[in-house]
């Protein structure tokens, strides 16, 4: 009790100065927050893809700011000032939903932001990851339980159908959020659904023409559910659904044997994880080692796969490329 | 399934399997003899420190040249002597001890390395790109930690009865001929580069775990350095089996199963080790007792 009394000075001394000092760092950004900025409606989109759908329909007319940026990994980020900055700033916001961005809730907190949020995936049919179609239990409980709060996988944009959603859940909220533009937000959105459902078919086509037992391949992470049930392809996993599980002995000892047996064409890479267990898979069983996938982030401005549709577009190249027989 | 095939069957059928045994039996052989000096020297966290003060080289390393093992390697190596050296500078020549100096250094280092990989704009979880997995070992990565440990050994034969010396009187060297400093760096040194090259082939926790955990139990076991050097390689190299083995047959991931069984060995060194273990310490006081 002594103690305490005679540190009771001291400490509130300490809490003015820590008063004094919020205030002094938090009244600018109260004063940004107030003013609404004239020019173009500021949308922040969580990570690449749904940054560069945002940019595809909004034009000119939006000014985009994406957190996670190429060749990031949005299952696990760590946001910055400066990420909350742009939020402070923000109308608007899209997020993917799903169960894809757990460290959004707290940085939309943080942010203080007052806009709208737009989740790109509603009314997308979600699809739960389960273990028939990958490579054993390296996708099961364990995994869950450290990468996504549920079992809902939240990759749906790797079918182009669910693509479609997006561009429509994202037009509507931009029109509503900037009347003046809505004219044009449609007409974008438009013209970039047609071009999704032209490649849509083309990706239909080109799997269709594969036979049956080509349309079959091992990744390295967990991301192509929804791709797989699309186009008709088996996915089987390495790494499960989450960057960040490792698999055990006996998991890698099942995909060599099944890529053995099925005789699996080929194993692919992808941006965000480490490629060697990849390459060891591919060395041990004789599979053709196939490009790396761009799953769950774009490549970097000027890459092919900079784009929604570059990255689609690439990815196909890169499966056909591997599993034409 | 007999145990011969239970134990002989997996390496036999699965090349990543052999693969996987023979890195890291490779790292047993050099970094669990490290840390038996380590221990001698109560230096026992050092090594979990140090392998927090190299990420912001091998950061570097990646960011100028993609996955390249050389390029991670020098740029870990690098900053692991840097933060040793400045460490050691700073306990000489202030009161500050050589353990608290070293927190602050591998502190800013490990700050450092953070920032450096969230410049680049790119956030994929460094951990997990940078540090392989025991499973997916590739020519490179098997070449590196082999040479790492020959390296290690040849040098710790050259400089064994220095270190020894160094270990039981620090003081000695000093006074007789000032070599002591050398000697030490050299072991900082061979203690980064297998905590380096141990990294990126195998992962962090495996690297660490098996410079540590034998060579606490070999203490157990026997008193000379001379005998819980082969000793602490040998333990580490069977955890290494037996972990390994545990992955196959039960399905759980490899290096916190090859780290368990040294750490099984541990407990077991702790509870009957003849040299100080609780039950022949037990058993001395039950002696004098009567």
């Amino acid at each position: 009790m002594a103690v305490r009394e005679h540190m009771g000075g001291g400490a509130a001394r300490l809490a003015a100065w820590l008063c004094a000092l919020s205030l002094v760092v938090c009244a600018p950004l109260a004063r940004a927050a107030d003013e609404q900025p004239a020019g173009p409606l500021r949308v922040v989109a969580s990570f690449s893809i749904l940054g560069d759908m945002v940019r595809q329909i909004g034009g000119g007319d939006v000014k985009v700011d994406t957190l996670v940026g190429p060749d990031g990994d949005a299952h696990e980020y760590e946001p910055t000032p400066a990420d909350a900055r742009a939020l402070t700033a923000a109308q608007v916001l899209v997020v993917n939903g799903l169960n894809f961005e757990t460290w959004m809730n707290r940085l939309v907190k943080t942010a203080n932001f007052k806009g709208t949020t737009v989740v790109a995936s509603e009314g997308v049919q979600p699809r739960d990851f389960d273990d028939d179609d990958v490579g054993g239990r390296v996708s099961a409980d364990a995994n869950h339980a450290s990468g996504h709060a549920t079992h809902v996988d939240p990759h749906a944009w790797q079918n182009l159908a669910n693509g479609v959603l997006y561009a429509r859940n994202i037009g509507a909220a931009l029109a509503k959020a900037d009347p003046s533009h809505a004219d044009a937000y449609r007409l974008r959105t438009d013209a970039y659904v047609a071009k999704i459902q032209a490649l849509d078919q083309r990706v239909k086509q080109a799997f269709a023409a594969l036979p049956p037992e080509r349309r079959r391949v091992v990744t390295s992470h967990d991301a192509f559910g929804y791709f797989g049930q699309a186009y008709g392809v088996t996915f089987i996993s390495t790494m499960g659904i989450s960057t960040d599980a490792e698999p055990s002995a006996a998991d890698v000892a099942r995909i060599i044997d099944q890529v053995k047996v099925e005789k699996v064409p080929a194993v692919f890479l992808e941006n965000v994880s480490n490629p060697r267990l990849g390459q060891r898979i591919a060395h041990d069983t004789g599979a053709k080692l196939g490009g790396t996938l761009y799953s769950d982030a774009l490549a970097k401005p000027g890459l092919p796969a900079a784009t929604y549709l570059g990255m689609f577009e690439w990815n196909l190249s890169a499966f056909m490329a591997a599993l034409k027989p | 399934m007999s145990l011969m095939d239970w134990v002989v069957s997996p390496f036999l059928d699965y090349g990543f399997m052999r693969r996987a045994l023979a890195g890291a039996c490779a790292l047993s052989f050099g970094a669990a003899p490290l840390g038996v000096f380590l221990v001698l020297r109560r230096m026992s966290l050092m090594g979990d420190a140090m392998s927090h003060a190299i990420l912001p080289g091998v950061a570097a390393g990646f960011l100028l040249s993609g996955l390249s093992l050389t390029a991670m390697l020098l740029g870990g190596i690098i900053t692991g002597l840097a933060v040793a050296l400045l460490a050691g500078l700073v306990s000489r020549l202030t009161p500050l001890r050589e353990d608290a100096s070293f927190a602050a250094f591998y502190l800013i280092s490990l700050g450092l390395g953070v920032l450096l990989v969230s410049l680049r704009g790119s956030n994929m979880d460094l951990l997990h790109v940078l540090f392989g997995t025991v499973l997916g070992l590739d020519d490179d990565a098997l070449l590196l930690v082999t040479v790492c440990a020959t390296i290690t050994l040849l040098s710790l034969g050259a400089l064994y009865r220095l270190l020894v010396a160094e270990c039981l009187d620090p003081g000695f060297l000093r006074a007789a001929g000032g070599n002591g400093s050398l000697v030490h760096m050299a072991f900082l040194m061979l203690v980064v580069f297998n905590l380096v090259s141990g990294f990126q082939v195998l992962g962090t926790l495996m690297v660490v775990g098996i410079m540590m955990l034998p060579a606490a139990s070999a203490r157990f076991w026997t008193r000379t350095a001379a005998g819980q050097i082969p000793l602490a390689a040998v333990l580490g190299a069977a955890a290494s089996l037996v972990g390994l083995l545990v992955s196959y047959h039960y399905s759980l991931p490899a290096s916190p199963a090859i780290i368990l069984s040294a750490g099984v060995v541990y407990l077991f060194s702790v509870a009957c080790g003849p040299q100080g273990g609780l039950l022949d310490i037990s058993r001395r006081a039950r002696g004098a007792a009567h």
